[in-house]
């Protein structure tokens, strides 16, 4: 059974989404994606100042076995993104809560609601 | 429904993340496919491969059938035991599968196909025995399983967990076999590691595969299965080689056999018509990245194109099959496009890795 923390927030394709106090978002993949990806070898993020739309393809993680696009959760700005785990893409297996990917600042806080919360996302993998 | 092998129990019991291959219910891996590479190149690791069908092939015309059948000549296999791998051609000179064929005498033979192309390979076989009009029974071995065990300590450990294999198989050479207890024991396999290929009856494959575990032989999936081949050189039938494809143009003219003049194959004249267009070699990537299969390559001799490609973790890089022009060679520097971008790439000679080293 995949490892789902209540206090995050979540996308059908499997990212999940941090709000922070100062209204930015983190975000990474879930540990139900890196289970499924197996062991990930690369990892391609966007570069801080990109303006994404909800749902655009933004970042590529790709595993022995396969790539894979990862998708900005919500509409934005990308303010960083994390060079440690493109130095050390394993981690991402290791611990896919504890390895955030990129920041984002949205570009309307109040559509964080549109996203799944843990019970959500948990039926829609357990659809899948 | 997919189809399980008799080691399915095995799988699902060692928590392996099963996946569909070709119709089957197969571990892709058990963990970490990574681990599992780095087990059968340090020490020893194990595969259910009981999806591939073993076929036997007897009778008084079982060698001319099968001179004629494949594209590499039986007549090398001048002691029992002895095995040979070799393509499958259709008239037009394409690839229908690529199989390891075993001599137990120039009347008895065994047969290994892989599990994708398993029926269609048993019908264009049957119809080859009937338009040979031979003297020959095919039959398909289900009641079979098979388990590869690879890696420089695989022998050692086989030998350690089921008695009496050490005195039916210590004197193996590499490419030869021995039955033994109702199986074989094949010195083969798709690692570039050394080991076996066991075939066992499908109702003694749990103990077998729980004895292996035993004496410290790691279950293995297909993602490692495919990242070794890859390092080892091997084409994977499907992806580096199908019907449409000569395998002159897919790094295989070393398995097609023109020496005995005297000999007609099927898609001989189609390859003596159409000489190599392609040449078969490696890419290693020089850029972060991951290569994949269907990706150009941009060579000063014009376009080709990967077949096969992933991360090598032996190398701790990323390394391709590629379709090249002729004129390509070991050293070339190239480009790969991934995802709009040009990588730098260089070709080098396949293998990458043997026997645990290194050979670019």
């Amino acid at each position: 059974m995949s490892n789902i923390p209540a206090d995050l927030k979540y996308t059908a394709s499997h990212e999940w989404v941090r709000a922070e106090a100062d209204g930015t978002l983190t975000v990474g993949i879930t540990d139900h994606a890196q289970e499924a990806l197996g062991d990930v070898v690369y990892l391609e993020l966007p570069e801080a100042g990109r303006s994404v739309a909800a749902g655009e393809a933004c970042a590529v993680i790709e595993s022995v076995k396969a790539a894979s696009d990862i998708y900005a959760p919500l509409a934005g700005e990308v303010i960083e993104s994390n060079t440690a785990a493109v130095d050390a893409p394993e981690s991402v297996n290791a611990d896919a809560y504890a390895i955030w990917l990129f920041k984002l600042k949205p570009a309307d806080g109040a559509a964080l609601t549109r996203l799944l919360d843990a019970a959500g996302y948990g039926a829609e993998i357990a659809n899948a | 429904m997919a189809k399980q092998t008799p080691l399915y129990a095995s799988h699902v019991e060692a928590g392996a993340r099963m996946v569909d291959f070709a119709g089957w219910d197969m571990p892709v891996n058990y963990g970490s496919q990574i681990a599992e590479h780095h087990a059968v190149r340090r020490d020893a690791g194990m595969f259910d491969v009981s999806h591939m069908l073993a076929l036997d092939l007897d009778g008084p015309d079982a060698q001319p059938y099968l001179r004629h059948l494949l594209a590499n000549d039986v007549a090398r296999l001048t002691a029992p035991g002895k095995a040979l791998y070799s393509c499958m051609l259709n008239e037009q000179g394409g690839v229908i599968d690529d199989l390891i064929v075993y001599v137990f005498s120039p009347t008895s033979y065994r047969i290994v196909v892989n599990a994708g192309t398993a029926d269609k390979d048993v019908a264009w076989m049957r119809k080859q025995i009937a338009k040979q009009g031979a003297n020959v029974t095919l039959d398909a071995r289900r009641d079979l399983a098979m388990i590869a065990v690879q890696g420089p300590q695989a022998r050692a450990r086989a030998w350690a967990a089921l008695p009496g294999s050490e005195a039916a198989s210590r004197e193996l050479a590499p490419f030869q076999a021995v039955k033994w207890s109702g199986g074989l024991i094949a010195r083969t396999g798709y690692t570039g590691e050394d080991g076996f290929e066991l075939t066992v009856p499908a109702s003694e494959a749990a103990a077998v595969w729980r004895d292996l575990q035993a004496a410290g032989v790691a279950p293995c999936g297909l993602g490692a299965r495919d990242t070794l081949r890859l390092e080892a050189g091997m084409n994977l039938y499907g992806q580096d080689m199908d019907e449409s494809v000569s395998p002159l143009d897919a790094g295989l003219a070393w398995t097609v056999d023109f020496r005995d003049a005297e000999r007609d194959f099927v898609g001989k004249a189609a390859l003596l018509a159409h000489p190599a267009t392609r040449r078969q070699l490696g890419l290693i990537l020089l850029d972060k990245g991951v290569l994949r299969a269907h990706m150009t390559v941009h060579t000063d001799h014009g376009p080709g194109e990967t077949t096969s490609g992933s991360f090598s973790p032996t190398l701790e890089q990323s390394i391709a099959f590629a379709r090249l022009p002729l004129a390509a060679s070991p050293g070339d520097a190239v480009k790969v496009e991934v995802r709009g971008k040009r990588l730098a790439a260089r070709v080098v000679k396949l293998p990458f890795v043997r026997q645990g080293q290194v050979l670019v």
